[in-house]
């Protein structure tokens, strides 16, 4: 059962490998000149005039928060998901009153535009 | 077939060695698969706006290939990044700069160790094969996430913003798709999802699932970060986005990663809803006799090539999406039809509607064996 796993963990090994390969590669082969003009952060031809990381819209931050709500509750279809063809009509209306639920959430947060970016 | 490793070797090490040997047999042709997904790219975009795509390196050492102009841009390409300089800028924190292209090719390439292309072609055949698959798409993200914030850029960061926000609005949608498919198939185990859709063309879950296949399909696009979703990468607006820092090899794993992934995208799209390496001709009389010498893993690389000219052809057609647009077809579209098929869904298998869900479902099958 445990040895079904064990090409996962190689494979993730090799993964990474593949990548420490490629990132080496690129240094012992290419050239490297540095120039202070040539490592200046990119900025269409401007100077940086200050730094990258500036504020940031909130709604980024309310997307994320709503993601954690809408993943959790996939998280929780998933088990439910893979009897219910074993299951009958009480496991369907249990997970189908959570649905209700969900969706009065989903109703009011629409309502509410956090969905909106104008 | 490797009978002979495990004679002249103790079990552990035999074991792992033949582990190995599948995983290389897997990323090598995978590779090169991603090699020339890119000339394909240039080739066919090329030819649906009237122009011949790279044409200038051949490989005419090989005889019969000098036919095929071009055919050596993607080794000519490798070649080139190989000895691009990669410049890290001097505001960047360097460790994060560098490991970010990694942690992106490294779940791009992990995902793979549990697609299955025949009912015996498979590095790793696990029971909680999907959760995986989600598992390390979702790790993907911080690979993009880190390069982004590492390059200390005011386009990367920009980018990185979208990205996130962008990612994790069509996992949701991606998310309840695939609920949708577990309770169609009842098993997270891949080989069985394919084998739960046994029978014909119309056994598949295409039918029953069709608006999930949509939302599926269209939702790797975004994950992907292709056009008509590149908002990320925007050339015309944020230049090229999070690997705007990034040069040669560096540049060439986030490259490598994207590729990887849309080609991954291609082949769970087969696996979950057009019956994997099932023959579409199974069922069928005369045509399923004459076809049974095709071997079943050419059917599963027939389907995803479907796929993959797909991913093109958006590319060529549309018109990249305004952002606000993005979210709203995430958020206001995609989860509101994933939410009542899945309940439809539900109510198709409490009827048992045929043919898809009439018999008794692999796993209790498997139970009862």
């Amino acid at each position: 059962m445990l040895e079904n796993y064990l090409p996962i963990l190689f494979f993730i090994f090799f993964g990474l490998l593949v990548g420490a390969v490629v990132s080496i590669l690129g240094f012992v082969l290419g050239s490297h000149h540095p120039d202070p003009e040539k490592n200046s952060p990119y900025e269409c031809g401007f100077e940086a005039f200050e730094d990258a990381r500036m504020k940031m819209d909130v709604r980024y931050y309310l997307v994320a928060i709503l993601f954690i709500l809408f993943d959790l509750e996939i998280a929780f279809l998933f088990p439910w998901a893979v009897i219910l063809r074993d299951a009958g009509l009480f496991e369907f209306t249990a997970m189908l009153i959570f649905l209700i639920i969900l969706t009065i959430g989903f109703i009011y947060e629409w309502k509410k535009g956090a969905l909106e970016w104008e | 077939m490797f009978d002979i490793v495990y004679q002249y070797l103790p079990y552990p090490l035999a074991y792992s060695l033949i582990i190995l040997i599948k995983i290389v047999l897997l990323v090598v042709p995978l590779m090169v698969a991603v090699a020339y997904y890119t000339l394909a790219e240039r080739k066919i975009i090329g030819f649906m706006q009237i122009r011949i795509g790279p044409n200038r390196v051949n490989l005419s050492i090989i005889p019969g290939l000098n036919l095929l102009r071009g055919f050596g841009q993607p080794i000519a390409d490798a070649f080139k990044l190989m000895f691009k300089e990669i410049i890290i800028p001097t505001n960047a924190n360097r460790y994060l700069f560098v490991i970010a292209p990694t942690l992106s090719i490294a779940p791009a390439l992990a995902a793979w160790a549990v697609i299955p292309f025949s009912e015996t072609l498979w590095v790793a055949n696990i029971n909680a094969g999907l959760l995986y698959i989600l598992a390390m798409t979702s790790l993907g993200v911080y690979g993009i996430l880190i390069a982004g914030w590492a390059s200390n850029s005011k386009y990367a960061f920009l980018s990185t913003m979208r990205f996130a926000a962008q990612i994790v609005s069509y996992e949701i949608a991606m998310g309840f798709s695939l609920v949708g498919v577990l309770m169609a198939a009842g098993s997270l185990n891949l080989s069985e999802i394919v084998a739960a859709q046994q029978g014909s063309v119309f056994h598949w879950f295409w039918i029953p699932l069709f608006p999930l296949l949509m939302i599926y399909f269209i939702s790797g696009v975004a994950e992907t970060n292709r056009s008509p979703f590149d908002v990320a990468e925007g050339e015309s607006e944020i230049v090229a986005g999070f690997h705007v820092e990034y040069s040669g090899m560096l540049f060439a794993a986030f490259f490598l990663a994207e590729y990887a992934n849309m080609i991954l995208v291609a082949a769970l799209t087969t696996l979950l809803f057009l019956g994997g390496w099932l023959s579409p001709f199974q069922g069928m009389g005369v045509l399923e006799q004459w076809t049974a010498w095709i071997p079943a893993p050419f059917w599963m690389f027939a389907k995803m090539s479907i796929f993959m000219l797909l991913f093109l052809w958006f590319r060529a057609t549309f018109p990249r999406y305004r952002y606000d647009q993005i979210m709203r077809l995430g958020w206001k579209v995609f989860i509101p039809i994933t939410l009542v098929w899945i309940v439809v869904v539900g109510l198709f298998i409490l009827a048992q509607l045929p043919p898809w869900f009439d018999s008794t479902p692999i796993t209790t099958a498997l139970a009862s064996r």
